[in-house]
């Protein structure tokens, strides 16, 4: 580049830089650490011995609030989020190759969708469903649907209200990876393969999907840990029953005890392994088409 | 051409269905619905679907009366718009840094990558946890207060580093720093390095070269940073909430607060408020740069 050696300002720049690492990683370290907690031991440091305690009394139930559950909705939540994720924003993704009637108006509602504040959104569909609610118990009997008036309760619940909310937060960023991929791609490679005869699904699985699969990765990634961790939009949205971050932010004004760290450490233990998982993967996708010759999708996520 | 355009309209159409369908029901459908709702009447159990202002009204009560004293509502919006802009300044200070330094300094592509990532695993993690993580270290007999009152410095631990509003900036500068690191790296590292070259050649600083090249060019990076900033902190609710011990008054919080008391169309008039204002930072701010160009 400009000059031979690392000039002093490197070094400088280099000791903020680790500083800052430090400061986004130690806290977390150290409720890692203190969730190991002897018995006895309290929520701040010294360690008070080392013991699983907490750990089994997250699982063994009956104490605080079933985590146990809250753990298995929120995980069946993030799968399906991903999935739709995925699905929903490489299709969109691909509308997006040419201008169509409506496309500034898709790209101006996700990325409101990304910075109108959350608390905002979940209000919003908590209107929407109380509203249908009323709707159904007024009106399902005029409509000829008697049974269905008397035992409505709500229309909310994990998987439409909770689901919408969540994917309101995803989907914006599934099309802006998207977005990143397709900027770079060289379409040469579709006139190609029409050219030699191939329609438009087989051009796109076989010629498109390859070369953007380990970015599709990083979508889904994006989706899981994006809706395994959501909060805010989910306060309102999720009708009666909690997920995971919801019982861990209850737990935080009632909790004394390092069980809650038990439980972050268990949330975190989640993510890393799926963070991990998807990096693995895409590195093997992008190991597979190096040897395979192509460079066309080189440097994406 | 005519011939094969209107199909590929129609297949643009469903590609892109399903997703404008998602932000239709989920996104567009209730943001109206706040709207409406917030012109509407409520009792202590349920809303009443006539039109009032008294949402509005309530919210504002007291406010010319009180003049020049401030009404509690403007008071919360201005600790709201102070909290704002403590994180917006550190979070553009410590991301301009750290993005300078890996679109710059880091020459090659392995060490970008692993480095990005470094600062990217957090955001997949949990904010609760991340919020959490602080207790240990700020808590009463906290690291940095055992560390302290060992040391000497201080004779009992101090009060105000945990559930205070010194935890809430601190927090939220962890949470959020991420939102401004990323759109500068991306400004940054499409800046023509020839062109920083060129302005050493013409015999400019360092300094120079940074206010006079490398800003100005990265500037659409740190007007989209700032917005998601903004944004985020102010809707904020669960950072203030947790790290201020429910304590501290914030925009977010007043919708929260009246949504617990299941006063709804009070909580949709707050949010209209909030929704304004913050509409109002982003028009400002997107006057600086074409954000659909940078994307």
């Amino acid at each position: 580049m400009l000059r031979e050696g690392r000039p002093l300002s490197f070094y400088i720049l280099a000791f903020v830089f680790t500083l800052y690492v430090l400061f986004l990683y130690g806290p977390m370290l150290a409720i890692y650490v203190l969730s190991f907690q002897g018995p006895e031991g309290g929520l701040t440091f010294p360690m008070n011995g080392v013991s699983l305690t907490w750990f089994s009394k997250l699982f063994a139930g009956g104490g605080i609030v079933d985590i146990g559950a809250a753990f298995w909705r929120s995980l069946k939540l993030g799968l399906v989020v991903m999935m739709i994720t995925v699905v929903f924003s490489v299709a969109a993704g691909m509308a997006f190759r040419k201008r169509f009637a409506g496309s500034a108006f898709l790209f101006y509602t996700a990325i409101a969708s990304l910075i109108v504040p959350s608390i905002i959104t979940s209000l919003g569909i908590a209107l929407e469903f109380r509203v249908l609610d009323d709707a159904v118990k007024l009106h399902a009997a005029d409509w000829g649907f008697p049974k269905l008036a008397e035992d409505w309760t709500t229309g909310m619940g994990l998987f439409t209200s909770g689901l919408g909310a969540h994917l309101t937060w995803t989907l914006p960023f599934g099309l802006l990876i998207m977005f990143a991929i397709f900027n770079r791609f060289d379409s040469r490679l579709e006139e190609a393969a029409r050219d030699l005869g191939a329609t438009p699904w087989q051009t796109f699985r076989h010629v498109v999907l390859p070369i953007i699969l380990p970015s599709v990765v990083g979508i889904g990634l994006f989706g899981f840990t994006l809706s395994w961790d959501e909060l805010a939009r989910s306060s309102q949205a999720i009708g009666s029953v909690n997920t995971l971050p919801l019982e861990l932010q209850g737990l935080t004004t009632t909790v004394t005890k390092p069980d809650i760290y038990a439980l972050g450490t268990v949330t975190s233990a989640v993510s890393f392994l799926v963070i991990f998982a998807a990096l693995f993967a895409i590195r093997a996708l992008q190991k597979r088409q190096e040897r395979q010759g192509s460079d066309a999708g080189s440097g994406l996520v | 051409m005519a011939l094969r355009d209107r199909p590929s309209q129609f297949v643009a159409w469903l590609q892109a269905g399903p997703m404008m369908l998602v932000f239709l029901v989920f996104f567009l459908v209730p943001l109206a619905f706040v709207i409406i709702v917030s012109f509407w009447d409520y009792n202590e159990y349920e809303m009443i679907p006539s039109f009032t202002t008294r949402g509005y009204v309530e919210t504002f009560e007291g406010c010319l009366a009180q003049l020049p004293e401030l009404c509690t509502i403007l008071k919360t919006y201005l600790k709201t718009l102070k909290l704002c802009f403590l994180v917006w300044l550190i979070t553009l200070v410590i991301g301009f840094t750290v993005a300078y330094f890996l679109a710059f300094h880091i020459r090659s592509k392995t060490w970008q990558i692993a480095l990005s990532l470094i600062c990217t695993i957090p955001f997949w993690t949990s904010n609760v946890i991340r919020m959490i993580a602080w207790i240990p270290l700020l808590g009463r007999n906290g690291l940095v207060n055992s560390g302290l009152v060992k040391a000497g410095m201080i004779d009992k631990p101090l009060e105000w580093l945990l559930y205070s509003e010194f935890a809430v900036v601190l927090a939220l500068v962890h949470l959020f720093t991420f939102f401004m690191v990323v759109p500068i790296f991306n400004s940054m590292i499409r800046i023509d390095k020839r062109l920083i070259e060129a302005a050493y050649d013409a015999g400019a600083t360092g300094f120079q070269t940074l206010t006079n090249v490398i800003i100005p060019l990265a500037k659409p990076g740190i007007v989209i940073g700032s917005i998601f900033v903004i944004t985020i902190v102010m809707g904020d609710f669960v950072t203030i909430g947790v790290m201020g011990g429910q304590q501290i008054a914030a925009a977010g919080k007043i919708i929260e607060t009246r949504l617990n008391a299941l006063q709804f169309p009070a909580a949709a008039a707050n949010a209209v408020i909030l929704l304004g204002i913050t509409f109002m930072i982003i028009a400002m701010l997107s006057r600086l740069v074409d954000v659909r160009k940078e994307l």
